[in-house]
Parts: structure tokens; sequence; C-alpha cells
């Protein structure tokens, strides 16, 4: 297998252009919504933050993905699970800040489930009304399942394409799981039609700008997190597992601890992706598990760049605002054009975009 | 004994005079007959329809159940312009749907205005439905008299009680005298002779049907007063180890009716993953468009029926082949083009063929719009195979557990017997070695992509027959096609048989207790915990090349 990652020579200008960019977002967003007036072309409207906020959640899953992928081998094709599942921890308390304001006006609970006849919360439901709980539980839950998965995944020595298989059914069984209105999350519908957030209406242009802030100030912190973890020695044995897993488990490594270990932080990332994702875009619904998003993210992780880190965020991007454009102009086009994007990225560009750039500068 | 002498000596002369003018099938003086006799209807009283319906009977033409059952319904008309007499689809519809008499085709329609019915009264109807049991009765068809005698065990009355003894007497098919019998034995119990209801009641015990036992147990109730309605002791007794008997065999059948269900759904697992087993599980490659190919195969499928409207029956038997050459060329198409390119990386390749897969879609999107196809089931593949009472088989499962094995003993063949299939694991065990030995490794690559897409495509012509046919088609299979392919052990056709069959009765075991959604979860959960104490499958693979794969 090729070198996809030396840590002298990524050195990390990449990372640099990377995190200029995303403080020219902080910084020029706000102000092209805020101090331009809506007549100005220059201004930035509202669908266009939510839209650069959606991207930029994209962009931290797939961070997540890479992070595994790209630096430990682990092909994961069910973290849309995790991305949902922190999604649903923040829709469970937007739901509870809706109150009296929902269709029922029942002060305690959500409109689904007045109209399932339900008489009180499920025990599952309480301390969502907290936010401090809710933001613990987006960690918690994906964290946890992924934790179990993987302790019981990786210490059975189930690697590459079964691992892999197996992913998929997790996120296969989890969305039927949700689709069910037993399951107490809305069932077929999901949750939508939040209201606010602390206090803040979700609909105002000031609220989204925040959370627009949020969401590129929490990209950075992950992006140097994830940095960290592959500069360090620990990063260097995640290396060695992906070349060589037998090998590194001869000289006395703890493999299955290090990749339990680098799973549960990548799912904890996809978790929070899925928290932001879910005020900026308004709904979350159990269509969200489909294993075919999961494998999207591997895409966006392989077109950008996989073993970069902010190739894969730049990959996500890259799809989604194709994605966007041409579901928008050419509807036709788009499943050739990214059907096409695949077969071509994975026969001729290995190392995706960030590959692509990188021989250029070399030259 | 009054009943016994009711009728006289007529029912068995006509029974004869019947049975032998049946055998001679539509000719056109016996169609004259019938339709001249048919005419007289028109005009005639009510007690004169009596005899004129006695004596179409006895034309013995084949159209007298429908045309007097028709009578007995309503549904008999005669033009007003031409007085010709006509069956109607539904009575009191407007305009009517008419059916020709003789022919018993369907001939146009006609305002209701223009059309009269021809009425019938109280005891018409009565000796109408005498006639109709009674020539259905002589039928030549067991099936035409087994349900005749069902249809009269409904309303037993001593006429027609009368009537199926006559028959008892001569009838030579155990189906039909069982169930004669049965309905006899029904009515007796009704009777005053206390033994002949306990002896009933013995005959009623071999039955399975809901009705029996229904009635059986009716007999244990009490009255309002108090009283048992049965009133001896014994018979109460007997009839209540019967219920018992009866419901024991019910839940006997009915277990083996989901016995059946999980093979018939097991057989649609393993077909959509036997393809897998060869592309993944032989070669190595994840084929993301393994799905499409199925969908492939299922629009071959509509397009063949499309292509030959006449012979829908025979349609499905053509698509076969067809779909087996469409996806089997797709297949080549794509190793050729991308897969070879991609050998030893299989993570790449599911890269490679998702996107393949989404350009399917879009090129089968583009081409037959994004609505779901209908293709239309054969005769001979609706209806079912009631086995009793208590124990249907629908015979499009029956047909695709039969198709399964066929499809899955044709590949084993092919592996085992042929020169391809000798060189096809040749290379999977030892490329190199096969290679010095003079094997066309590219060759037997390209032909072992095109085998496992061409059984997919032919897994598509059954998907098209269990549901929609539209371009997401395949997405819905892909997930259980993998994990049938990864529980039997990557690399084992025998393993995916196995594995997929279990997996289909576990799941239909499932569902009557947790429902049809949970049931898949718990499977798919169970699959999950397998791979984590068998993480190679049901049937491994050994050797050194394991480690590889």
């Amino acid at each position: 297998m090729e070198t996809l990652w030396s840590p002298t020579k990524t050195g990390d200008r990449g990372g640099k252009w990377f995190l200029s960019v995303l403080a020219l977002i902080a910084v020029a967003a706000p102000i092209l919504n805020q101090a331009v007036p809506a007549s100005s072309p220059a201004h930035l409207s509202a669908y266009g933050i939510t839209l650069i906020g959606k991207y930029l959640c994209y962009g931290m899953l797939a961070l997540a993905v890479d992070l595994i992928w790209g630096y430990c081998g682990i092909l994961s094709l069910g973290h849309t699970a995790f991305f949902s599942l922190g999604g649903y921890a923040i829709g469970m308390y937007l739901m509870r800040q809706i109150g009296t304001r929902g269709v029922y006006g029942d002060p305690v609970l959500p409109d689904f489930m007045v109209f399932l006849n339900w008489k009180s919360l499920p025990w599952f439901w309480n301390g969502f009304n907290h936010f401090p709980f809710a933001l613990l539980m987006m960690v918690v839950a994906p964290g946890l399942l992924a934790l179990v998965f993987g302790w019981f995944a990786f210490r059975s020595r189930v690697t590459g394409v079964y691992f892999s298989i197996i992913t998929q059914a997790l996120t296969y069984a989890l969305m039927l799981a949700f689709f069910r209105n037993d399951m107490g999350f809305g069932g077929n519908n999901g949750f939508t039609d939040f209201k606010d957030i602390l206090g803040f209406d979700l609909h105002s242009d000031l609220t989204r700008v925040v959370l627009l802030i949020t969401t590129v100030a929490t990209l950075a912190a992950t992006y140097l997190a994830c940095r960290t973890i592959v500069e360090s020695r620990a990063g260097r044995v995640l290396h060695a597992i992906r070349d060589a897993e037998s090998r590194t488990r001869f000289l006395g490594y703890p493999v299955e601890s290090f990749k339990v270990y680098v799973f549960v932080f990548s799912a904890v990332i996809a978790g929070i992706a899925g928290a932001l994702y879910v005020p900026q875009i308004g709904i979350i619904n159990p269509g969200e598990f489909a294993p075919i998003n999961s494998i999207e993210v591997v895409i966006w992780v392989a077109v950008g760049g996989r073993g970069t880190l902010y190739g894969a965020i730049a990959g996500a991007v890259v799809v989604n605002y194709a994605k966007t454009y041409l579901t928008g102009a050419f509807p036709e086009v788009w499943l050739y054009a990214v059907g096409a994007l695949f077969v071509l990225v994975t026969l001729f560009l290995p190392r995706g975009i960030i590959g692509l750039v990188q021989t250029r500068t070399k030259r | 004994m009054r009943r016994f002498s009711m009728g006289g000596q007529w029912p068995l002369v006509l029974l004869l005079a019947v049975a032998s003018v049946t055998r001679i099938y539509a000719q056109s003086p016996k169609d004259a007959a019938f339709l001249s006799v048919l005419g007289e209807l028109r005009e005639a009283s009510y007690s004169d329809k009596a005899s004129i319906a006695e004596r179409l009977s006895q034309t013995g033409h084949s159209s007298v159940r429908v045309v007097l059952t028709a009578l007995l319904e309503d549904r008999l008309y005669y033009r007003n312009s031409d007085q010709k007499v006509f069956v109607v689809k539904t009575a009191d519809a407007d305009p009517l749907a008419l059916i020709d008499p003789l022919s018993l085709k369907a001939a146009g329609s006609a305002p209701a205005d223009g059309m009269t019915k021809i009425g019938t009264n109280n005891s018409l109807r009565h000796t109408l439905k005498m006639t109709v049991a009674h020539f259905s009765l002589g039928s030549a068809d067991a099936a035409v008299r087994l349900d005749a005698v069902h249809e009269m065990s409904l309303s037993l009355d001593e006429e027609t009680v009368a009537l199926l003894r006559k028959r008892l007497a001569v009838e030579t098919n155990s189906g039909v005298r069982k169930e004669i019998s049965i309905a006899l034995a029904l009515s007796t119990l009704d009777g005053s002779d206390s033994r002949a209801r306990l002896q009933a009641v013995a005959t009623l015990s071999d039955s399975v049907s809901q009705d029996v036992r229904n009635r059986l147990a009716l007999l244990l109730d009490k009255s309002p007063d108090g009283t048992f309605v049965e009133s001896d002791a014994k018979v109460r007794q007997a009839a209540a180890a019967a219920v018992e008997s009866i419901d024991r065999w019910r839940t006997f059948y009915s277990d083996i009716q989901t016995l059946f269900f999980g093979l018939s759904l097991g057989s649609v697992l393993v077909l959509i993953a036997i393809g897998l087993a060869i592309t993944f599980g032989v070669m190595g490659v994840i084929n993301m468009a393994h799905g499409e190919l199925m969908m492939l195969g299922a629009y071959t499928t509509y397009v063949v029926q499309t292509a030959m409207p006449e012979h829908i029956g025979i349609s499905i038997l053509v698509a076969i082949p067809a779909a087996f050459a469409v996806s089997g060329l797709m297949g080549v198409l794509m190793e050729r083009t991308i897969i070879r390119y991609l050998y030893g990386r299989p993570l790449e390749t599911l890269l490679a063929t998702f996107g393949v897969s989404l350009l399917l879609q879009q090129l089968v999107r583009s081409i037959f719009t994004a609505l779901n196809r209908s293709v239309i089931t054969p005769d001979w593949m609706s209806g079912e195979l009631k086995l009793n009472d208590a124990l249907s088989i629908t015979y499009n499962r029956l047909y695709i557990v039969i198709f399964t094995l066929i499809v899955f003993s044709a590949i084993v063949a092919v592996f085992k017997r042929t020169r391809l299939g000798l060189d096809i694991r040749a290379v999977s065990q030892n490329r190199a070695m096969a290679k010095a030995m003079g094997i066309r490794t590219e060759w037997v690559d390209a032909m072992t992509f095109g085998l496992g897409a061409g059984i997919a495509g032919v897994a598509g012509v059954a998907l098209s027959q269990l549901t929609n046919v539209g371009p997401d088609l395949g997405q819905s299979y892909i997930i259980d096609s993998f994990m049938v392919v990864v529980f039997g052990g990557v690399g084992n056709l025998w393993g995916s048989l196995i594995g997929g069959m279990s997996m289909g009765v576990t799941n239909k075991l499932l569902e009557p207790w947790i429902g049809a959604v949970l049931a898949k979860i718990f499977v798919l959960v169970a699959l999950i915990l397998f791979i984590q104490v068998r993480p190679r499958g049901l049937f491994p693979p050994r050797g050194r090349a394991a480690e590889d794969k």
C-alpha cells in the first residue's frame, strides 16, 4: 500500500490554509449577512448561511471518517448512525423547548406523542429539557454505541470488509428501529418544527449566524484535536496498524485498544457534527441513518483525499456544493456526474483532490 | 327417513345423463339447444322458469353453472333491442358489463335502461340453488364438485343432505368423499339420535377446518337457561377432545406454513446473495452495483413482457436467459473497464462500484422514467396449492423455492463440472500458479464476474414477481445480500445457501411474536453478534489463502 501519510512532508501547510479559510468564513459570513443591506448583491442570505453551516457539518463528519479510515484503515460504512444519534440528542432538547407552541399545545409532550395518544414522557426523554444534559447525551450516545460496538468487533478481530459490512448492518438496523413509532422518536417524521434554542429564535438571522460561528469554531477545534492525535506517538501506532496490523500486534502494541479509542473518538466527532447540523437544518428523521448516506461520506473523503484530514473536509464541501448546484440546475445529470466522479477518482486519483494539488505544487 | 325418498329417482338419472353429455364439449348443435332453452327464460312465469332451468342443466352445456348462478344472483339480463340474453358482471351497475353466455367472454357493455333483468322469487331461487348444486355435483371436474359440496355444507337442509348422500354412494374421488362425509356429519349434529351425534363428532375430529372446529365448540356452550346445548355428556366429552385435536393439528399446520414462508423468504435471500457470493466471495470484489444488476434483470423482464404481450405465461421463461445475458454483459463490461484495475484493493472497488450503481440507476431512470413498472404475474404462478383446510401454499412462493434450488444447483454444477468452474477455482486459490499453468487469468476474471452479474440478473427476474420494478429496486436488497454472504462465510456457496435459508426461517418464526420490523432488526443484530463470535462466517475459508481475503 502506498504511503498516504508522512508527518514531515504534509508539515501542515494545507492545514494552515484550511484554518485560514475557516477564520475567513467566521469573519466574512456574519458581516455579509448582518452589515451588508439585503438589497446589495454582496448580501449573504439566511439560506446561504445555513448552506455553509450544513457543508461544514458534513465536513466534520468527513473528518471523523478520515481519522479512522485514512489513518487507521478502519472503513466504517455506518458513521451516519453516530451523526444521527447526536442529531437526535439535540433534537430531543429542541422538541422539549417547543412546549405549548406545538399544534396540540401540550406543555410537556411533543406533538407526535399527543398524536399517538401517549399520556406521559417515556423515561429516556427525562432531562432533555436541560441544554447541558442534551450536550452530554450528544457525546455519550454515539460514544457509548461506538465503545460497545467497537470493543466487541475489534476484540473479535473483525477487520476490513467484514467490519465495513457490519457497520452498515448496524446503521440499517438503527434506521429500521427509529422508523418505528413505538421507539418514541417520532417514527417516520422524526423531529421538526423547532422554535428556539436557549431562548433564541431559530429562524432569526442572528441565531443562524451564531450557529454558523459555533460550527466553524467546533470544526477548527476538532480538526486541531485530530491533527494532534495523528501527529502524536499514538498516531504513529495508528498508522502502523493501518499498514501492518499483525506486525504492530507482534511488536507488543495493544492494537484493539488503539482501535477502540480512535473509533470512539471519531464517533463522538460525528455525533457533535450531527448535533450542530440539526438546529441549522431544522429537521431530523430516520432517513439520516440510511446506509447509503454513510457510503456517500466515504466518497467525500475519497474525493477530497484520504489521510489528510483537511482534504476530507474539502471533499465534503466540494461534493455537496456540486450536489446542491447540479440537483437544482440539472437534476438529470447529478447522479451521472457523481457516479462518474466516484469511478474516476478511485481509478485515477487515489489520493483525491488534495493529492492532485500536492503533485502540482511539487512540480 | 323421509329425506331419503325426497326427489325420487330423477337425480340419479339426470346425473348419468349429465355425466354422459359433458364429455362432448361446446359443439354448435348443443350451443343452439342451450340458446333456445335460455331464450325461453325471458317471458316465462316463475314456476315455468324452474323447469326451464332444469332443462337448461340437462343440455349439459359448459356454461350452465355460470348462467344459473347468474340467474340466482340477479345477474341475468336480456337486451331489449334484440332480445339476446347476457350475463352481467355486477348487477345494478350502469353501464352493465356484458358477458356472452356461450363463450363466457366479455361482450362489451350496455346502458342499464336498454336491458331487462330476468327476475326470480324465493321459491324459484331455492329450486335454482338445488339445480346448480346438483349440476355441479355431476361435474366431471373434482375441483368443481369439491367447491359445490363446500358451498352446500354452509346451508344444509334436508334436500341438500339427500343430494349429498346420493352423491357419496357414487363418488370416487377421496377428497370429495371426505368433504361430503364432513358435511353429512355436520348435519347429523342437529339430529336427535345421540349415538349418531357421537359418530358424527368422531368423523369431524379428522377435519382441520376452522368452520368445523367452531361448530364443535358450540356443543360445549351453555344455553341461557344454564343447561348445555348438547344434552349428552359423552358427546360433549368427545366434542371437547375433537376441538382439542383440531386445534393441535391447526397449530401444527400453521407451523409448517410459517416454516414454508421462512424457506421462501430464505430462497429470496439466497437468490439475491448467490451472485454476490461469486463476485465477493470468490473474487474478493465488493460489488455495490450488485443490486443494480438485479434491477437490470427485473427491467429486462419488463421489456420482454412488453415485447410479447400475447404470451405472458412464457415471457418469464424467456426473460431468465435474457436477464442473464443483459446483466452478465454489463458485469463483463464493468470488470474490463473498472474492476480489473482495482484487484487487491477491496475498499476501492467498493467506491468505484458504488459509482457504477448510481450511473446504472440514473440510466434506468432516463430510459424508463422514475415510475415503477408493473410486471404481470403469469396465470400459472398465481393462485395457491390448497393441501387441506389449514394449509395452503401460494404458487409464487413455491416456485421461488424451486427456482432458487435450480439456480443454486446450476451454479454448483458450473463450479464442479465445467472447465470454467475449474479455472475459477484455480485462479481464486492461487492466481500465480494458475497463470503459470497456462490459464488465462484475465479471461477467467471477466467470466467469473460476468457469471456473478448474470446470476444477479436472474435473481432480478424473480424479484420482478415479488416487488415493484423501479430504479431503487436494487438498493433495498443490497444490505441483505451482503449479510447473507458474510454470514455464510465468504467464498462458500453452501454457506450462502444455509445462511440465507436460516436467516429467512428465523425472520418468519419471529414475525408472529414481535412483528416484521422488529424481527428484521433482531436478525441484523443477531448477525452482528454472530460475526463477533465467528468473524469469518459459518463456513470460514481455510488455509493460507484465508488470511488475504
